[in-house]
């Protein structure tokens, strides 16, 4: 039954049924991970941040290192004016990086590789930076649609195409995320069970790719993570700097 | 390309493993709502109690530590930069002290010198003018002596001349005559040197 490569990706309620009302609010496996992910970010920060030595020790090293890796992130993509959103996109750097590496333990569960969990979080994102360059610019955040320069014969064109692609956000900010942990780890489920299929004579090609695998996934995880965070950041920057 | 293989791999591995095991439902989980809001309301729940924790109580003591960690490095670097000055300062004055002493010692030296000289010198005139003194009064004795000399030597002459004349003779001779003779001969004698 585990042979099925997407069996990995079934939630499963765990403990008693919660029902408010209609609505099902069990707790599951991802909900699991979920608060494993959030209590290890904790855990790890917070140790980082309670002890504060000149010569930082390997934890607070660690937590520093992220913390000023974020920070500059977010000020080269976005600008100074970026610095009040900076605790969300350190948080949601975090959540999504240690969903990914925590989905990288065999048999965890990877929350990131659902797209309701990524939709939730693009759509999330989507709506306050929409709601932020209002905020900031009015109505003349509208003006993101209309790029400068372009002829007048074109522009009903340009104009159409950019506020799909601006709708489209969400959708491509979730997909990417979901799909490359989704693919990566069905893959390596694949290969694991040519290992088995294949037997000890010809199953050492396919344990060598999923060694392989494993390691690049790795590297996924990470990247998308921060092609999560770097892309919030690139939106944000939109909403804040209007300039086109 | 890595999407594109996996793509491929997907989709075969799909087609096998429905093939293989006739499973169940081949499906993607991931589009079974049935557990959409379950999921909805944990990810709400977590991400923002995570958020808020983050953003409230351990973010800003990261931030806290890291500041408190530049000005001290930054404290660290003036103080180090100040007791540089500070050393310099001091051994320009050592240098300053150790060159003035110097120079002090050589004028020491050279006054020491000086003052050896001038007491050598005033020494050697001293002794220079007695020894000029004594050579003076060693010349006067000698100028009366030599001065005196003739007159002694005429007196001797006619004492003599006169004691050799009693004795020759048996007779008294007239001493103011041999003394006249003494003294032309004498006279003669003196012209002829000088």
């Amino acid at each position: 039954m585990a042979a099925n490569p997407m069996y990995q990706f079934n939630v499963y309620r765990i403990g008693p049924e919660i029902k408010i009302g209609d609505v099902d609010l069990s707790f599951t496996n991802a909900s699991l991970f979920m608060v494993i992910s959030s209590f290890v970010i904790l855990l790890i920060f917070n140790l980082g941040a309670k002890k504060n030595r000149l010569v930082p020790n390997k934890i607070q090293l660690l937590s520093e290192l992220s913390y000023s890796f974020v920070s500059k992130m977010i000020s080269d993509t976005a600008g100074t004016k970026a610095k009040p959103y900076f605790s969300f996109i350190f948080s949601l750097f975090m959540f999504v990086l240690f969903c990914n590496m925590l989905g990288m333990i065999p048999y965890s569960f990877t929350v990131t590789s659902h797209i309701i969990v990524t939709f939730v979080l693009a759509a999330f994102i989507f709506v306050g930076v929409t709601i932020i360059g209002f905020i900031k610019h009015g109505f003349g955040y509208l003006k993101l649609f209309v790029p400068s320069g372009v002829p007048m014969v074109l522009l009903p064109l340009i104009v159409i195409i950019e506020i799909i692609s601006y709708l489209s956000r969400p959708i491509s900010l979730s997909v990417r995320l979901f799909a490359n942990m989704m693919a990566g780890h069905t893959m390596m489920k694949v290969f694991g069970g040519f290992v088995v299929s294949l037997g000890i004579v010809g199953g050492w090609l396919p344990l060598g790719f999923s060694v392989a695998l494993t390691g690049l996934e790795i590297l996924v995880a990470f990247l998308q993570a921060y092609v999560f965070a770097i892309l919030t950041c690139i939106y944000l920057n939109d909403a804040l700097n209007l300039h086109h | 390309m890595f999407k594109k293989v996996t793509l491929i791999i997907l989709v075969a591995a799909t087609i096998t493993s429905s093939k293989v095991i006739g499973a169940e439902s081949g499906g993607m989980p991931q589009l079974d709502p049935e557990f959409w809001i379950s999921q909805i309301f944990w990810l709400v729940l977590t991400f923002g109690l995570l958020y808020i924790i983050l953003s409230k109580f351990i973010l800003p003591g990261i931030s806290k530590n890291l500041e408190n960690r530049k000005s001290q490095i930054v404290e660290n670097i003036e103080t180090a930069d100040k007791q540089r000055l500070e050393s310099e300062k001091l051994n320009k004055e050592y240098e300053k002290v150790i060159l003035d002493s110097k120079l002090k010692a050589k004028t020491i030296i050279n006054n020491a010198k000086k003052k050896l000289i001038n007491d050598i010198n005033k020494k050697q005139e001293l002794l220079q003018n007695e020894i000029d003194k004594e050579i003076k009064s060693a010349e006067k004795e000698i100028k009366i002596l030599i001065d005196e000399s003739p007159a002694k030597i005429n007196q001797i002459a006619i004492d003599t001349s006169s004691d050799l004349l009693k004795q020759l003779i048996g007779a008294e001779v007239n001493k103011s005559n041999i003394s006249a003779i003494v003294e032309d001969l004498s006279r003669k004698r003196n012209g002829q040197v000088s």
